[in-house]
């Protein structure tokens, strides 16, 4: 039970989904693409209902890496969702972002890290930041639900300004633990 | 199993795809693909890859999306295109009807010593692009097919359309391409007319 309260707290304590969303919009953002995770169902579903933002279900993550290039060179600012998980599925692909110095925002939700209940999220989790600086890519935390605003912010303007490549780390604590955790003891 | 038997010069086929080319947009796979693009003619809406391996289809699909009155069109080789397989079928969950690939397809990995790759053993790469729901696939084996194909590219309702070209295995003299990703970035923004910092 008490399990359950402290996911539903964390997931309206503030709508950091909705901040998101709405600054992603701000800057004009036309083109998301997501390995889906529970942590982004939300914008997910405010980006499928946007009629302006073109949305794309991959079946890999590099997909996305790639897409969002291929976006710019068309005129199009891209954002690319995904769990820590599927950080090192994007490594060699991270190279075409950096050798041509394409923007990149990609907004991680991490596992692996708080209250983690399975064992196999536990070490691409804790290797998440190092996956993306290895191959360059800046890396921002988001901690609490009222920086969503801010944080994104500062890594879309480092990313569409800045043509650099930046990564939002969005911590499991924010997002909560598993709900069916308790079923399963 | 045995590799294809494929005919076509990939020069040859490439040049006849780029004959008037109109406002088609062009992202090329590394390796030969990239090579055989650029020994067409250079051209600013040319996009050469000469990393990213899997990704050239995704580059694209990006591309179409944002650029839906031009068409687009990929060239890679079956060894790119296979390490990218899963992409076809995040492409046909869009349906760009602007998008077209054409698979230059020698049944081998030609950059690093003609092993044969899955095309060569078997893979039937057109049959798994309609599986993946791309909507329009053919199988080209000859000029004519190429020049079919070659006039479909311009009309942005008919795709995304995936082409599997047999081509020779032979070896051909190599045309290098410019290699700074930042130019061929920004030259290719800036015949679409966008801003270049």
């Amino acid at each position: 039970m008490d399990q359950i309260a402290v996911h539903q707290d964390s997931a309206t304590s503030t709508d950091w989904p909705v901040a998101i969303y709405r600054t992603l919009k701000s800057f004009g953002v036309a083109q998301v693409s997501y390995v889906p995770d529970a942590g982004h169902s939300k914008l997910i579903k405010l980006s499928h209902a946007d009629a302006d933002i073109k949305t794309t279900v991959l079946t890999t993550e590099e997909e996305g890496v790639a897409l969002s290039a291929g976006a710019w060179l068309g005129g199009d600012r891209a954002v690319l969702l995904m769990q820590s998980s599927g950080v090192g599925n994007c490594v060699n692909m991270l190279s075409l972002m950096a050798s041509c110095r394409f923007p990149l925002l990609t907004l991680v939700t991490m596992r692996g890290e708080w209250a983690e209940f399975n064992p196999w999220q536990i070490p691409m989790g804790r290797a998440t930041p190092q996956a993306f600086e290895i191959m360059g890519t800046t890396v921002l935390r988001l901690e609490n639900p009222d920086d969503a605003e801010e944080v994104i912010s500062a890594a879309a303007s480092l990313a569409y300004d800045g043509d650099q490549q930046v990564a939002v780390l969005i911590s499991q604590r924010m997002i909560g633990r598993k709900k069916w955790t308790r079923e399963t003891h | 199993m045995s590799a294809p038997t494929g005919t076509l010069d990939r020069r040859v086929a490439v040049k006849a795809l780029l004959a008037d080319r109109g406002e088609l947009l062009v992202i090329s796979g590394l390796g030969s693909s990239s090579y055989d693009l650029f020994d067409a003619g250079e051209h600013p809406g040319n996009f050469y890859l000469w990393g990213a391996m899997g990704g050239a289809a995704m580059v694209g699909l990006g591309l179409a999306l944002a650029q839906p009155k031009r068409p687009v069109l990929v060239i890679t080789g079956d060894g790119e295109q296979l390490m990218g397989i899963g992409s076809l079928l995040t492409i046909a969950t869009k349906q760009p009807g602007n998008l077209s690939i054409a698979v230059l397809d020698n049944g081998h990995f030609g950059e690093t010593g003609m092993q044969l790759s899955h095309s060569g053993l078997g893979a039937k790469l057109e049959v798994i692009a309609d599986g993946a729901g791309i909507r329009n696939v053919s199988d080209i084996a000859d000029m004519a097919g190429i020049e079919r194909f070659r006039a479909s590219l311009q009309d942005l309702g008919g795709g995304p359309r995936l082409a599997r070209i047999r081509i020779a295995s032979g070896e051909v003299e190599r045309a290098l391409p410019p290699r700074d990703g930042t130019y061929l970035k920004n030259r290719f923004r800036g015949h679409l007319g966008l801003a270049v910092k």
